[in-house]
């Protein structure tokens, strides 16, 4: 059995009508291993998890041909039911996938099904309610929960079938940086103590790449390249800025933790700190102080104050649940605000009509989508230009220069996620607002297209907008941030520039920070002392 | 009095969804059979009191102030139509509306007219006969999960009650999406005419379900839902065939019985025949069903005195409606009045109040409170 491992692809190939997305693949899963799956965003790692898990065809359409074994056998032919109790799942967004209300029942759900005996099935929520640490949120209605909590209930309802295998497509993506390092440190613990073969796709490589022991790496051309860490990541078009860094200078093997790296940049020379940008004089476009949200009666938002100025970007972080969306609501205008004063340029934004609201503060929500409501794209950026009564062509334009060469034919629905944000993004700049809101846009970016979001932010800021954006990503929050703001139980606990607030937090620092400690927050600065070192 | 342990207390647990709305349509069955004011108040009171006591945590149990909105709103409605529709010259006229004249082809219809008291406490009667049935089947939502309720269906109607479920837990996700799209839609300019709105408000939503329904579908498959287990072809046919033979012969045979020129031999017969090869269909589907359940609601004492209690209820009620007519359809001439009997029908129903334990959900909720705060 050993010989041929726990799960094996066979010459896979999948695609849709046309477009091949697999060609040929073969894989290995062997027992007890956590193999990570990487790649540009739509090259077809979710289809790849789906084959293990029978979702694909079944629920995506296409043609599928080749062979999956489970331990040699043939499982190419069964369903998802029929492989549940051999290979579990958990999807993007846990609380979509719920099917019950407790965390109990939900633990319980799996088993049902399969007709697993009462008393074996009362052993094993209780095991797993211990094992993944939620014994105390048994009873809890899962609606309640926080993200990482819903995540470790998620692996938990799956794992009470004791499966061979656990497939994870993304499953820090939404989720704070602690959190995530519990989801992780949570799935680590299965992979050594249980022996549970688990397969993982994730953008953030960041998070995930210290734990993985092999990378599988999607190329786009419908092939795979598997391979330990640091020999994948070596050319990987996708990586964490800590293999950027080990590229950069060189170092052999590359460090895929902290710990390796920090080993590595003894070696390096000395470098020049860049120097801290002086803070150019720009005037407040939007100040806010004292304000309250309330929901019911918890407080999500506790006397904030806030100014936001023209021509700097300023960054929201804190955990989920800590008030961020709850404040870009408000300061919006259309949220609800208890108490407290916003003025933008002389007026209150939530005294004003929608229409004119939209000239004052634009706002693109955490999902995209509920923006879009029309088949095409251009049919869309008409309807912006109808509604900000703006010249024809207004929107279009700026989808231009947001996100070059989009048909005009397509349906927004059909873009890639980073094409859609910016589709959304120049609908709410036709209005013209000086003031532009942004929450978790990064959400479902993969490296270029956070690189991308990161040029459209500058370049917002260049035209003497105020930018105001939350996220969780650490990586991204050092590339844009001319402030950051950190929010906790709805209040700020720290502001000021990226390289006080952020590089002083052991849970927000980047990546370079932790290697080469403050100032330094990204790839980019060190390259241009290396460089600036090789010239003297 | 012999000085051994005090009496003990039940340990807080749920009650069996089954008793409760055995209960509650026992006392729904006993407010429809009667339009005596006094009585239709004690019921109502009857069902509060119990939710009160013994309602749970869950979000249901939350519901019950909509629905005494609702059984308000019913009695409000029922005698506001009485004066709209009502006018009548018979009885002690309180304010003399003049009628409305309406044309030939609503001959029939009155509007306004002069209002008598009689009318005005037909209407309040009857909408409080109404109001009180509202309130029991709301009392029922909000003292048992409908969640467990559907859960407890046999297991040949599992895939039934896993389909209700499904439709249930979307319902509130549903609500969600569309708050955000509203919002959402509000920070984009568009059309705004009436169909542009509605579009702009409707498209994002239904997108919205649809992927939320496909996920919680591929959710529940990779979970094992809808397993065939050992069942063979050959079996799942005849399954098949019998529930649809059943399905046949009691459409047949209600059609039959409720049309008297049908044939005679279609009627009850054929609808006994149906409802007989129904019972084998659900045997044979329920025999190849392979699930278990996670720790099943008991039904013990306290869950037999709830649903005999409720067909108690409604028993009497029936009887007192049959012997005692002056009592349980009041005039509206004179002032309506209980007998000793009728009295009982009204408070039996607070019993479970008292003896039933106390729900295990209603503690859990305490308890987050206090963790909340502390």
């Amino acid at each position: 059995m050993t010989d041929h491992g726990v799960i094996q692809l066979r010459d896979i190939c999948f695609r849709y009508d046309r477009h091949e997305v697999l060609r040929h693949v073969d894989l290995t899963l062997e027992e007890g291993e956590l193999v990570l799956v990487s790649g540009r965003t739509g090259v077809g790692k979710s289809t790849l998890l789906g084959v293990v898990t029978g979702l694909v065809p079944r629920f995506t359409g296409g043609v599928l041909t080749g062979d999956v074994l489970l331990d040699g056998e043939s499982i190419v032919a069964q369903p998802p039911r029929e492989r549940a109790h051999l290979v579990g799942y958990v999807g993007q967004d846990p609380l979509a996938g719920f099917v019950a209300d407790t965390v109990e029942e939900e633990l319980a759900y799996g088993m049902e099904q399969i007709g697993t005996p009462p008393e074996t099935m009362r052993r094993r929520v209780e095991e797993t309610l211990d094992l993944l640490g939620i014994a105390d949120l048994r009873a809890r209605d899962l609606r309640t929960l926080s993200g990482g909590q819903q995540q470790r209930v998620a692996i938990g309802s799956v794992l009470t079938t004791h499966p061979r295998v656990l497939v994870l497509d993304e499953p820090t993506s939404a989720l704070d940086p602690t959190a995530a390092e519990d989801v992780l440190a949570t799935i680590t613990r299965l992979v050594h103590d249980l022996g549970l073969t688990v397969l993982l796709a994730e953008h953030r490589l960041e998070r995930v790449v210290p734990f993985a022991d092999r990378v599988c790496l999607v190329t786009g051309d419908g092939g795979i390249r598997t391979g330990p860490p640091h020999e994948v990541l070596a050319d990987s078009p996708v990586v964490p800025p800590l293999v950027e860094l080990g590229r950069l200078a060189g170092w052999e093997p590359l460090p895929l933790t902290v710990r390796d790296a920090r080993r590595h940049a003894r070696s390096l020379p000395v470098l020049t700190a860049p120097e801290p940008a002086p803070a150019p004089e720009s005037e407040p476009l939007l100040t806010a102080s004292g304000v309250t949200v309330v929901h019911g009666s918890t407080v999500a938002v506790r006397e904030v104050a806030l100014t936001l100025c023209a021509g700097r970007v300023t960054v929201l972080m804190g955990r989920n649940g800590s008030g961020k969306s709850s404040l870009i609501w408000a300061l919006q205008g259309s949220g609800k605000r208890r108490s407290g004063t916003i003025d933008v340029a002389g007026d209150d934004p939530a005294t004003l009509a929608p229409a004119q609201r939209r000239t004052h503060v634009g706002l693109v929500p955490q999902t995209a989508a509920d923006l879009l409501y029309l088949e095409t794209v251009a049919d869309e950026c008409a309807a912006a230009d109808d509604g900000a009564h703006a010249a024809s062509g207004t929107c279009r334009e700026l989808l231009d220069r947001l996100a070059p060469g989009i048909d005009e034919a397509t349906h927004p629905r059909d873009l890639s996620e980073g094409q859609r944000l910016a589709l959304a993004l120049s609908i709410v700049l036709t209005a013209r607002p000086p003031v532009v809101l942004l929450d978790e846009p990064t959400r479902g970016l993969d490296y270029a297209g956070k690189a991308e979001l990161a040029r459209i932010v500058a370049d917002l800021a260049a035209d003497g907008r105020a930018v105001l954006l939350a996220t969780h990503d650490v990586e991204f929050a050092a590339h844009v941030a001319d402030e950051v703001v950190v929010m906790a139980e709805g209040e700020v606990v720290s502001s000021g520039p990226p390289r006080q607030v952020l590089a002083e937090s052991p849970s927000f620092a980047p990546q370079v920070t932790k290697v080469l400690g403050p100032p330094w927050l990204v790839v980019e600065e060190v390259a241009a002392a290396l460089a600036r070192e090789g010239r003297r | 009095m012999t000085g051994s342990a005090p009496p003990l207390r039940a340990l807080p647990r749920d009650l069996h969804p089954i008793a409760w709305w055995s209960w509650a349509i026992g006392l729904a069955t006993a407010a429809s059979l009667t339009t005596n004011p006094l009585l239709l108040l004690l019921v109502m009171g009857t069902a509060t009191v119990v939710v009160m006591a013994r309602r749970s945590g869950h979000p249901f149990g939350r519901s019950f102030r909509l629905y005494a909105l609702l059984a308000a709103v019913t009695v409000v409605l029922r005698v506001v139509f009485r004066i709209l529709f009502g006018g009548q010259e018979i009885g002690h006229v309180l304010v003399d509306l003049p009628e409305v004249p309406l044309p030939d082809w609503a001959a029939g219809v009155r509007l306004l007219g002069p209002i008598t008291s009689e009318a005005l406490l037909a209407g309040l009667y009857d909408g409080l006969r109404l109001g009180a049935i509202i309130l029991c089947v709301g009392a029922a939502n909000s003292l048992a999960n409908p969640k467990r309720l559907l859960a407890s269906v046999p297991p040949a109607l599992y895939e039934v009650g896993t389909a209700l479920v499904v439709a249930v837990t979307i319902f509130p996700q549903l609500a969600d999406s569309a708050r955000r799209v509203r919002a959402a839609q509000a920070l984009r300019g568009g059309t705004t005419t009436r169909v542009g709105r509605l579009r702009r408000f409707l498209v994002p939503v239904l997108e919205d379900a649809l992927e939320r329904s496909l996920a919680l579908a591929a959710g529940m498959d990779s979970r094992g839902y809808g397993r065939s287990g050992g069942a063979t072809r050959r079996q799942r046919r005849v399954t098949g065939s019998l529930l649809l033979g059943a399905l046949t012969g009691i459409c047949v045979g209600t059609y039959a019985w409720l049309d008297p020129t049908a044939p005679r031999v279609l009627a009850l017969p054929m609808l006994g025949a149906g409802v007989l090869v129904a019972v084998l269909g659900l045997v044979s589907a329920g025999r190849r069903v392979q699930r278990t359940r996670y720790r099943p609601d008991p039904w013990r004492a306290p869950e037999l005195l709830t649903a005999g209690i409720g067909i108690a209820v409604a028993a009497l009620g029936w009887y007192v409606s049959h012997t005692q007519v002056a009592v349980a359809y009041p005039g509206v001439e004179v002032a309506p009045y209980l007998s000793p009997l009728a009295l009982v029908v009204g408070l039996l129903g607070i019993v479970p109040a008292l003896a039933t334990p106390v729900p295990a959900t209603a503690l859990s909720r305490m308890d987050a409170a206090q963790e909340a705060t502390a």
